[in-house]
């Protein structure tokens, strides 16, 4: 197994935002946790990434304990975070935002074909290279959130609603690069709040309601449930 | 029709109370303005040798206020605290070469141990080795006070470091002025080399020991170009650094969005005692720097350079690094003129002055991007 959480459970304060979260993610998977607002979609992935730390359960890659393992390191071991909101650092340039996705890359030649990558994947970033992260639209911060995030060779990707704010066109090519990333071998695990989208292009889903797993199973099952359809397909 | 008239309501109502009185203020400012001004061309005109002289003297002050300003930007620009005990980090990196030279002779080391050196030569690695050693130290020194007083403050309330960085300078004043650390005095301070005046007349000429120099010349040291040299290097490098290097980009990247930069790999930890350790390293050479050209040294004496150095940044525009050089060289001048042609006591009341016209008129600075609190 790639990645395997375990009954976690993650306060805010008094909060207790995530109760018992338990699922997997296997080699070369898209896996998709689906839910509304709050239900503690991003505090899941925050916990894995470690910027949020459990009260009790386990984070796994690989069988290694990853639960109090700092944010840095965890890059380290091959599992990346594209955060909610694309996070783009605005004052650096396209190029430097690339840089800073390879922070934990020493060789540079590796490096530098990785960037001659992200941009035959997103030629736009290309043409703004040297342009300030701030500057880009929506689209194309999410293209270089996306870039960054493969900058450091991860083998689990984690997204946080790639589709958030982008207009339907744009929500189609995003998918589209996300099938992509997985079928070069990158494990995904993707938080969406367009369940339609991320059923249909993952393997397996999870249905998460105030912070617990109340539904589990393939894509197309989970399309065809009559809960999701009323609930986030608006059939 | 109906939107263009709500949002003329609403800029009218925005308008702060008072605002009807506010010519009265910037009447009083363009006097003042006005006033600054006359001075300064009158006394231009009277005598622009003199004049010269003290836009010299002025240049040499602001160059140092630069050096300690840029720890002041940097750290503030990255983790949002005005590291109030900077300026006593100065004073230590005075007062570790003070030792080093007085005490132990550091800056003999070359004619003892590489023989066959030139003098010159010796004096020059002499002296150099006793900045570096004051720097290290002052880096060690800023790191400590970081992890022990600021890191367990990072997530709560930015008055809460603000007060500590207050209590942390004290603490670094009061300890120092005990009698077995620094002693309460004012120490006469040993250079590790000689001051040489060199003046302008038909040329640069070296001045003699004992020797007056001609009427209407200009007069600088080797300390002045010392300074000079050390103040627009360490600019230099600096913004190479953070421009150029990874670090710096990481810096940059930690400042904007730390848990962005931690998802990256980044860690901002370290990134942030890497800050500042490089300004205390600034602070340490300013401290040296400082203590060469006015010789006597005291564990208060970090307080006013620290205070002005941080107007100075302010006036540049906190955190950005160009900022805090030009808004230094600005505070040297203000300070130099001051002396020169007000009176000298003065020279300490106007740098605050400066800070609060800042305040008032541009809270930003010259360079500085408006605040965006994060919500």
């Amino acid at each position: 197994m790639l990645l395997e959480v375990k009954d976690l459970n993650v306060y805010y304060g008094a909060i207790h935002a995530l109760q018992g979260i338990s699922f997997d993610l296997e080699e070369g998977e898209i896996v998709t946790l689906i839910g509304a607002n709050g239900a503690g979609k991003s505090t899941t992935l925050k916990t894995i990434s470690g910027l949020l730390r459990p009260r009790t359960g386990t984070v796994r890659l690989r069988g290694e304990d990853l639960t109090s393992m700092p944010a840095q390191n965890i890059v380290k071991r091959g599992m990346v975070h594209v955060p909610e909101g694309r996070k783009i650092f605005a004052p650096l340039t396209v190029q430097e935002n690339l840089e800073m996705g390879a922070y934990t890359r020493k060789d540079k030649a590796e490096i530098e074909g990785n960037m001659a990558r992200a941009f035959k994947s997103f030629p736009r970033l290309k043409e703004r290279m040297n342009q300030l992260g701030g500057t880009l639209s929506g689209g194309e911060q999410q293209m270089l959130a996306i870039g960054r995030g493969l900058m450091a060779q991860p083998k689990v990707l984690l997204l946080d609603e790639p589709s958030m704010g982008l207009a339907p066109i744009l929500v189609e090519e995003i998918f589209a690069i996300i099938k992509a990333i997985n079928a070069e071998g990158v494990s995904v695990l993707l938080v969406e709040q367009n369940a339609l989208m991320a059923l249909s292009i993952a393997h397996r889903g999870y249905v998460l309601e105030t912070g617990t797993i109340m539904l589990s199973g393939t894509g197309q099952e989970l399309l065809e449930n009559p809960r999701v359809q009323s609930a986030y397909l608006g059939h | 029709m109906a939107q263009a008239s709500i949002s003329q309501k609403s800029s009218l109502a925005a308008r702060r109370p008072g605002a009807r009185f506010a010519w009265i203020g910037q009447g009083f400012l363009l006097l003042l303005a006005l006033g600054v001004v006359y001075i300064l061309v009158t006394s231009f005109l009277k005598d622009p040798m003199l004049f010269a002289q003290v836009v010299l003297s002025g240049l040499q002050l602001g160059f140092v206020y630069a050096l300690i300003a840029l720890g002041y930007t940097m750290v503030y620009g990255i983790v949002r605290l005005i590291n109030f005990a900077h300026g006593d980090v100065f004073m230590v990196g005075a007062f570790v070469s003070y030792y080093a030279v007085a005490r132990f002779q550091l800056h003999l080391w070359p004619q003892l141990v590489l023989k066959g050196l030139s003098p010159g030569a010796a004096v020059v690695i002499g002296s150099v080795t006793v900045m570096l050693l004051s720097m290290l130290v002052c880096m060690a020194l800023a790191v400590v006070i970081e992890r022990v007083a600021y890191k367990p403050l990072r997530d709560a309330p930015r008055i809460a470091a603000l007060i500590t960085a207050i209590g942390v300078s004290f603490f670094l004043e009061y300890y120092g002025a005990l009698n077995f650390v620094f002693s309460p005095r004012f120490i006469p301070y040993q250079r590790p080399f000689e001051v040489v005046t060199f003046y302008v007349n038909n040329g640069i000429h070296q001045l003699q020991p004992g020797q007056a120099p001609p009427s209407g010349s200009l007069l600088f040291s080797n300390i002045f170009l010392i300074i000079m040299v050390a103040s627009i290097g360490m600019q230099v490098v600096l913004q190479y650094l953070v421009r150029r290097t990874k670090i710096g980009k990481a810096m940059r990247a930690s400042s904007v969005d730390k848990a962005t930069a931690r998802l990256m790999g980044i860690n901002v930890d370290g990134i942030i005692s890497f800050t500042f350790a490089l300004g205390a390293a600034f602070a340490g050479l300013g401290g040296v720097l400082y203590a060469i050209a006015y010789p006597s040294i005291n564990t208060l004496m970090g307080v006013l350079p620290g205070l002005k150095a941080f107007v100075a940044a302010v006036l540049g525009g906190i955190g950005s690094i160009p900022g805090a050089f030009v808004g230094a060289l600005i505070m040297g001048q203000a300070e130099a003129l001051t002396m020169g042609y007000i009176s000298t006591p003065m020279r300490d009341a106007v740098a605050f002055t400066i800070l609060i016209l800042v305040l008032l008129v541009r809270p930003r600075g010259i360079f500085g991007e408006p605040e965006q609190e994060k919500a």
